[in-house]
């Protein structure tokens, strides 16, 4: 008998799913729109910058350099320019993002003294754009440091090299993915399934529901089940995406990456379902969602802003944020293709939040009105 | 066994709900609470049906106690709340369906208790409860409390926002399910359907004013009540407030009912008073007390 009512329930819940639009675009919407939205709008790569060039010695050495730079697929070089006067209005007018200045004497520099500077000057209005080309011009010249050493056979010479591992040419893909994925589930499942049992409250239906043989736990099951058949087929769809559509890789054993997915689902239902029992109306169960739940897992999640640049309070605080370890657990099974045994401290932290927010909800879940 | 309520009190925050309320409902008794908005009566709906707990007193439903045994209560109850609630995205049919499920029964098993009511929005299946008009709602409510064979129903305020077809119809449906034995407790702001109850109770302001029967509580009633007309019903209603063997007055229909402090006052002096007031059409006559007058004398 029990089965059957449940599914009775489940099935209601469906019908409720799929007649409510709003349900539907933020269920089915949502993630396509934020996956394509960070995926080809909001970026951190660069593509085809313009910067110009101050090139005060012009000899062998420098026009090798620029040659190299302009053959790059990152740089186009907009302008030569011929004094320092000439910078300034260079930005201002908007048509570079960078200058390239070689100072004097550059070749006859490195021959005598193996030391020759090149100056870089970003437009730092657009920060993370600024940090990108000092990193890529960078990189091209440490290239090319490293080709003269070569050839100089000079035992001395220390050449700094820096290795992008696993991500080596700084694919934001690989952030916002992972970094998605969590916003979406959590999203789903933790406002969704708040809304929907508040919504019972606000109409009224809770009344009948509590004044019936109805157990509250099956309330619960049966209001979390379709949000977790949900939220799966929503991280299959942008699991799917970051794959076939902007080529981010799987390394690590995508039956872990589920089981992991499933975990963090139930974290956020077992919130939904808390923030469900301290709220009387929808209006203030998506309030309350939206400041304590997305707010924290865009910001302090690590999603949007390293965790490591942060000031000391906020990293500690980043770790009550079930997102956080999720979204580490993500990276780990798809960029580093680790196993279990990687990140069983972060599965456990999860499990331990889930029960907590479980015990919490069950705790405070009422079998009468106020 | 039907509803047996013992000195119940409630107080919300600072203000009180209930005070001091006893009643008791046979075994299939058709008993209503009557009583304007804010009386209290769904407060007492909400702890007989288990929803909320009294500060003091003592309630039982079929024998079972509200706080300690309020998992038997909900298996055998019916509520109807006083707000509309179904679920108005599901179909007629798919709501009935869905109560009769979480009760662990079938819309056929009991079909014959819902089969008066359920024929009439039974044209109206596939659709959206939320598109039905309120008469409709409230039968398919009540349908939906009923799917279950209750012992004990409860309907708060059914026939609240109904047009007066509908409530007369629904009240007819009340009579017949008496036949299965049913205990009801329903609630009214409408003085005009206490009379079709067994019993009533009036209550105002948390407070219960009289229990009996619609007939010996107007039986009983000793009063005379002139009924008074004029061509200017406004002043009218004013002059008798001002009158001074006034004891009640208020507007029914386009006319006033008036009781006066005792009864030795004629029908000629409040012609007379009247005819000093300058009204004119006057029209003073003794009449049958309603519930109404009643409920106003009391009050």
């Amino acid at each position: 008998m029990n089965r059957k009512v449940f599914i009775g329930f489940v099935k209601k819940e469906f019908f409720h799913i799929f007649r409510d639009r709003r349900s539907m675009i933020i269920l089915f919407g949502m993630p396509l729109v934020q996956i394509l939205l960070f995926g080809f709008a909001i970026t951190n790569e660069i593509n085809n910058v313009s910067i110009a060039v101050l090139d005060k010695s012009k000899d062998v050495e420098t026009q090798k350099i620029i040659h190299k730079i302009a053959a790059s697929p990152y740089f186009e070089i907009e302008k030569v320019l011929h004094a320092e006067s000439e910078i300034e209005p260079i930005f201002k007018s908007g048509k570079v993002k960078a200058v390239l200045i070689f100072e004097s004497n550059f070749n006859k520099k490195i021959q005598t003294t193996s030391l020759a500077k090149v100056q870089v000057i970003t437009d730092a209005t657009e920060p993370n754009t600024a940090n990108t080309i000092t990193a890529y011009v960078n990189a091209i010249l440490q290239n090319y440091s490293k080709e003269i050493n070569h050839n100089a056979h000079s035992k001395y010479d220390i050449a700094i090299e820096s290795q992008w591992r696993y991500n080596p040419e700084l694919k934001s893909v690989y952030t916002f993915v992972p970094g998605v994925m969590t916003v979406i589930l959590m999203l789903v499942s933790a406002m969704m399934t708040s809304i929907s049992i508040a919504r019972e409250k606000e109409l009224g239906t809770m009344e009948i529901l509590l004044v019936s043989p109805l157990k509250p736990i099956l309330v619960i099951l049966g209001k979390v089940f379709p949000y977790i058949f949900l939220s799966i087929i929503n991280a299959i769809i942008i699991v799917g995406l970051g794959f076939f559509v902007f080529k981010m890789p799987i390394n690590g054993s995508l039956f872990l990456l589920t089981l992991e997915s499933i975990l963090f689902i139930i974290t956020a239902l077992a919130l939904g379902i808390l923030i469900s029992t301290i709220s009387n109306s929808q209006q203030t169960a998506m309030m309350i969602s939206l400041m304590g739940l997305m707010l924290p897992v865009i910001i302090l999640s690590g999603f949007i802003f390293p965790i490591s640049s942060m000031p000391l309070p906020m990293q500690i605080i980043s770790n009550i944020i079930p997102a956080k370890w999720f979204i580490s657990i993500v990276k780990a099974i798809m960029l580093k293709g680790v196993g279990i045994q990687f990140i069983w401290k972060e599965t456990l932290i999860l499990l331990f939040m889930t029960m907590i927010f479980m015990l919490l909800s069950m705790k405070k879940y009422k079998i009468r009105l106020e | 066994m039907g509803i047996l309520v013992e000195n119940i009190s409630k107080k919300y925050q600072n203000t009180t709900a209930i005070q001091d309320i006893s009643f008791e409902v046979n075994k299939g008794e058709l008993f209503g609470l009557i009583g304007p908005d804010g009386a209290g009566k769904t407060t007492i709906f909400r702890i007989v049906t288990t929803l909320l707990i009294p500060n003091s007193g003592k309630v039982t439903v079929a024998g079972l106690d509200v706080v300690q045994q309020y998992k038997q209560i909900r298996n055998i109850v019916g509520y109807m709340p006083g707000k509309f609630s179904l679920y108005q995205d599901l179909t007629v049919e798919e709501n009935l369906q869905f109560f009769a499920t979480i009760f662990g029964t079938t819309i056929s098993e009991n079909y014959h208790l819902i089969k008066d009511i359920y024929t009439q929005i039974e044209p109206y299946k596939a659709r959206r409860a939320g598109a039905l008009s309120g008469g409709m709602k409230q039968k398919l409510a009540l349908c939906c409390a009923l799917i279950h064979k209750p012992k004990v129903l409860f309907l708060d305020e059914p026939t609240t926002g109904v047009d007066p077809v509908s409530r007369k119809e629904f009240w007819e449906m009340l009579k017949r399910l008496k036949q299965f034995g049913i205990t009801i407790l329903v609630s009214t702001p409408y003085m005009d359907e206490a009379s079709l109850c067994d019993r009533i109770a009036l209550i105002q302001k948390g407070k219960i004013l009289k229990i009996d029967t619609p007939q010996r509580l107007i039986q009983n009633f000793s009063k005379i009540i002139w009924n008074i007309k004029s061509s200017n019903k406004y002043l009218l209603l004013e002059d008798l407030k001002a009158f001074e063997h006034k004891h009640s007055v208020f507007a029914f229909g386009d006319s006033m009912h008036f009781i006066a402090k005792t009864d030795l006052v004629s029908k000629k002096e409040i012609e007379n008073y009247l005819k000093t007031k300058n009204h004119s059409d006057i029209e003073v006559n003794k009449i049958e007390p309603t519930i109404e007058d009643i409920f106003m004398d009391l009050s």
